[in-house]
């Protein structure tokens, strides 16, 4: 697939403009209750080593046996990605020393992996949609960790990961700025979390990018490229992007050339570091695991995964836009997060579309983000604020009146039906009980009365003090109309 | 009376079941040939305590009327399976002091079914020889010698120490694995018989690894019957190995009476290698004699990418031991020798750990492995991998039952006398037998006859997959004509 150039993604540097290009390997760790090749739980935290099998300990004449599960939850990943699945795929070993790697190789898969190409779409905020390429996914396990600040002569080594599985989804250099980059990883995340295969919790560590980054002039070739390895948060993979771009342009712009490494991001200096460069590359000596024998499964295995799939988040957007009229913005907001689509599915179930996501993106998320929370512990149910929705549509409460109700319900709960009648909320709809205060409002304030005639704005003056005079209950369509009709303005 | 010690392991079941001795006047009878014989070197450790209290509980069991398939019958095993609570060592320095927290599924068959441990057999270092010399803990000496000599010979290799164990009248029978000839040759050059099953008939799980996809474990017994009797309790499915096959383990003993009659046994003329011994061909002539005799049909066949067999396997076997062996690095067990910094210490621990032969198969496997490398070495050996087994393919599907050849191209040779200089002098040992390993074949090797110093022959036989039983029939043919091996007098005791 070819990009377009789009001049306003272009980077200026000091003597032209370029592009930066963009390709990630995104590691999701997979959810499974136990690990890719042992029955050792993947629980996350624990004491150091709590959560190690024989298998994972790398323990001789111990041997891997594929947890079925991990090989579900690929295919779905796959199927949520729209890639081709491929029937057979081969478990290789990856072959490198580490001390928190017990078995002297990953097994992972890399000629024959278990899902081919496919693709994401990505909306970016001005509105606009890019399709980024997905090359590969594949299975394969996660290292432990080497502890180095427990001992001052020695490293302590935690194999609680060891053995964990992970996806490795691999993009096509498709992306052409940071903010392509962090959309594309925020879209990914959301497929992922909405298909239940990883919990996308990048401070566990669950999702962690490698950024594959390299400049061109627009039109040229490919740059050299550096991969920036291991960056765990969506911010820092921007940043990450951006001072790497600028220092590959800074370089070359002074007449220097890129050579290929691995980089490290530091963000506590904004800048990439040297990890390794292609010279000093590992060479893995991949080949086919004897452990194991090829994963092989068939269409029919693969359809009764499709059919468990949950509706994606670029079908349900479109149904939103489509049923409930919103907004291309709107749903996008709402399906970011399946709970927070599924709390306003149940909010404007049988109610008025727009009028539900305005309270639950404007009200509710603004409400949740104030505080910290989130859509799972929001203290105001998806009944609770539907039947706030139902009491203004009813005409029982007005706008304002809402507002005031939800804040009751926020934090002291209750039906808002019943708190509506036991608070005296409900909005005076009794044109008589209106029409005294209008009168009374018009005799205290004749002066008022004549500038209103000549200036029509004062009405809103009146509606004002009709609204306090009555407690704010009145129903201002009533007292609007009341007023014009008194005070002679059309 | 014979010694207990020097009943065939079906003639001590026989004993055992009609009470003409206990199981533990076996497994005693077996401790002190064991302890007259350390001067093999075939025990790198005995277990006299774990003997008695198996035998023990093996004579309760038979009291009780519940005894189990193998009860009371004392067992050697090769140190490559891992035993509970039993130091495991692959022969190898790097595995000192290391206690396995499991046992290897084969052996826990052998327990569950009754049988005695004896402790734990000497062996190539992690498998990787043909003749014990590899051992870190010292050659293993054969029980045999060549008439009117006291040279010391080897037992063969890598099951040295099962194979001298079982000729020495020092167990009953004894675990052994073959990557590539490791059961059978040891066997033939000790007078005993020893299966290596197909591919995926016995579990690999707590066996240390040499080469995966070649590995197999099997048993090493003084008898035909002793080896079908052993394989049917060392086998069977077992979910821990994806590579195990999920198959019924058939009644291995029942098909040793068999016979050959109406078999059809092919000759493969490309086994006729140069420069073989007259001795070696008319030892192969008897054997097909022996089979014609009992009614098989004698057909010659051609399995024509034999000659690429032994370079393809010393590429495919290094390959898989260069990774197996990774694991072994000073971090989590074993010996650890410590460096200046990480690297240091996983190269001094590794020069230390590792001996000579280990060391040059993992460098020929890393090498084979390597970038630049691995299309032309390994890619291209699994081809000719492919080619050997569809060879096999073709004679089986041509109506061949069975395939008869040398077990080895001569007899045991003198310790200190192979491959010092040159390597492959050794690996020329198992030219016969690899190729049964890259097909994933089973083959047996039984003893047909003496050279001409005394030194015992074994033939080979090779069969379908999964088609054991074919080969304990053909073997007993064998055995039965060319009449049970006269084992040597105790001279070592």
């Amino acid at each position: 697939m070819t990009v377009a150039v789009n001049p306003k993604k272009l980077i200026k540097g000091g003597l032209h403009d370029w592009e930066v290009v963009i390709g990630m390997e995104i590691h999701a760790q997979v959810t499974s209750r136990s690990k890719l090749f042992s029955g050792a739980s993947t629980e996350f935290g624990g004491e150091p080593n709590d959560h190690v099998s024989l298998v994972d300990a790398a323990m001789p004449g111990m041997l891997p046996v594929i947890n079925e599960e991990c090989v579900a939850q690929a295919v779905r990943t796959g199927l949520g990605l729209k890639a081709r699945i491929n029937h057979r795929s081969v478990f290789d070993r990856k072959n490198y020393f580490y001390p928190d790697l017990p078995q002297g190789y990953q097994i992972s898969q890399f000629k024959d992996p278990i899902v081919g190409e496919g693709e994401v779409l990505v909306d970016l905020p001005e509105g606009e949609t890019i399709t980024v390429g997905i090359e590969r996914l594949h299975l394969e396990q996660d290292a432990g960790k080497s502890l180095h600040d427990q001992n001052p002569t020695q490293s302590f080594v935690d194999l609680n990961r060891s053995g964990v599985a992970l996806m490795e989804i691999v993009s096509r250099p498709d992306l052409r700025s940071s903010e392509e980059a962090r959309a594309y990883v925020t879209k990914l995340r959301t497929i992922l979390r909405y298909l239940g295969t990883c919990d996308g919790d990048m401070e566990k560590g669950s999702l962690r990018a490698d950024v594959n980054v390299s400049v061109r002039k627009p039109g040229e070739p490919l740059g050299t490229r550096c991969e920036i390895k291991n960056v765990n948060s969506i911010r820092f993979i921007g940043q990450a992007i951006e001072v790497e771009a600028r220092r590959q342009i800074a370089i070359i712009e002074d007449g220097g050339t890129i050579s290929q490494e691995t980089r490290l991001f530091d963000p506590g200096k904004g800048e990439t570091r040297s990890m390794r460069s292609k010279e000093e590359a590992h060479d893995y000596r991949y080949f086919p695991d004897p452990d194991l024998l090829p994963l092989e499964f068939d269409q029919a295995y693969v359809d009764s995964l499709a059919e468990g799939l949950p509706e994606l988040p670029d079908a349900k957007k479109a149904r939103f836009i489509e049923s409930y009229g919103l907004s291309p913005y709107d749903a996008g907001v709402l399906i970011a997060e399946r709970s927070s689509a599924d709390y306003f599915e149940a909010v404007a179930k049988g109610r008025d579309g727009k009028a539900a996501a305005n309270w639950v993106i404007n009200e509710l998320f603004g409400r949740l983000n104030k505080e910290g929370k989130d859509i799972e512990t929001s203290p105001v149910s998806a009944t609770q604020l539907g039947a706030i929705v139902d009491l203004i549509g009813e005409g029982v409460i007005s706008g304002k009146i809402a507002k005031d109700l939800f804040e009751i319900v926020w934090s002291e709960g209750g039906d808002p039906r019943a708190l509506v009648e036991s608070r005296g909320m409900k909005q005076v709809t009794d044109t008589g009980a209106i029409e005294a205060a209008v009168d009374e409002i018009i005799a205290k304030n004749p002066d008022k009365v004549q500038q209103a005639k000549e200036k029509p704005t004062l009405l809103g003056w009146f509606v004002g003090q009709t609204m306090k005079a009555t407690g704010g209950k009145a129903n201002p369509a009533a007292v609007n109309a009341l007023l014009k009709a008194k005070l002679g303005i059309e | 009376m014979t010694h207990l010690n020097e009943l065939t392991l079906a003639e001590a079941r026989d004993g055992l079941k009609a009470k003409d001795f206990s199981a533990t006047d076996l497994a005693k009878a077996h401790l002190s040939a064991i302890e007259a014989a350390r001067g093999l070197n075939a025990y790198l450790l005995e277990t006299p305590d774990r003997a008695l209290q198996m035998a023990g509980v093996a004579d309760a069991k038979i009291a009780s009327g519940e005894a189990r398939p193998l009860e009371g019958l004392p067992l050697g095993v090769k140190d490559l399976f891992c035993t509970h609570g039993v130091a495991t060592t692959a022969g190898s320095k790097i595995l000192e002091g290391f206690q396995p927290h499991y046992e290897s599924a084969v052996t826990h068959n052998l327990w569950r079914d009754g049988a005695v441990m004896l402790g734990k057999l000497n062996l190539d270092e992690f498998a990787m020889g043909s003749s014990n010399e590899t051992s870190a803990y010292g050659d293993v000496v054969s029980p045999w010698r060549r008439a009117g000599s006291e040279t010391k010979l080897v037992p063969g290799g890598s099951s040295g120490g099962s194979a001298a164990a079982v000729a020495a009248h020092l167990c009953l029978g004894a675990t052994a694995t073959d990557t590539g000839g490791s059961i059978r040759q040891p066997a033939a050059f000790t007078g005993t018989v020893g299966i290596k099953p197909t591919y995926g008939r016995c579990s690999r799980w707590g066996t240390v690894a040499y080469a995966s996809s070649l590995d197999q474990a099997g048993p090493i017994a003084r008898t035909v019957r002793d080896c079908a009797i052993l394989l049917g309790s060392m086998s069977g499915a077992d979910a821990r190995d994806t590579t195990c096959a999920d198959l019924a383990v058939p009644d291995f003993e029942a098909a040793v009476a068999r016979g050959v009659k109406g078999l059809t046994i092919g000759i493969p003329k490309e086994y006729r290698v140069e420069g073989m011994s007259a001795e070696i061909q008319a030892l192969w002539d008897k054997g097909a004699a022996m089979l014609k005799d009992a009614g098989a049909t004698i057909r010659e066949i051609s399995l024509p990418h034999t000659r690429y067999a032994l370079p393809a396997y010393y590429i495919v076997a290094p390959a898989e031991a260069s990774s197996n062996l990774a694991r072994y690095d000073g971090v989590r067990y074993g010996l650890r020798v410590p460096g200046k910094d990480i690297a240091g210490m996983y190269e001094n621990t590794r020069a230390a750990g590792f001996g000579r032969e280990v060391k040059r198969r993992i460098m020929i496997g890393t090498y084979v492995l390597s970038a630049g490398y691995y299309d032309a070495y390994y890619v291209r050996a699994q081809k000719i991998r492919t080619l050997i087994k569809r060879d096999f393919e073709e004679a089986y599907a041509s109506g061949i039952d069975a395939i008869l050849t040398p077990a080895t191209p001569s007899a045991a040779f003198g310790i200190g006398e192979k491959g010092s200089g040159d390597p492959v002098e050794m690996y020329l040992q198992d030219v016969f037998t690899i190729t049964v390993n890259m097909a994933g074949l089973p083959g047996i090797s039984v003893p047909a006859g003496l050279d001409a110093q005394g030194l015992p022959l074994g033939l080979q036989l090779i069969g379908r997959p999964f088609d054991e039983e074919t080969l304990f029939a053909a073997a007993q043919v064998i055995e039965t004509a060319a009449g049970r091996t006269q084992l040597p007098k105790a001279w070592w005791a």
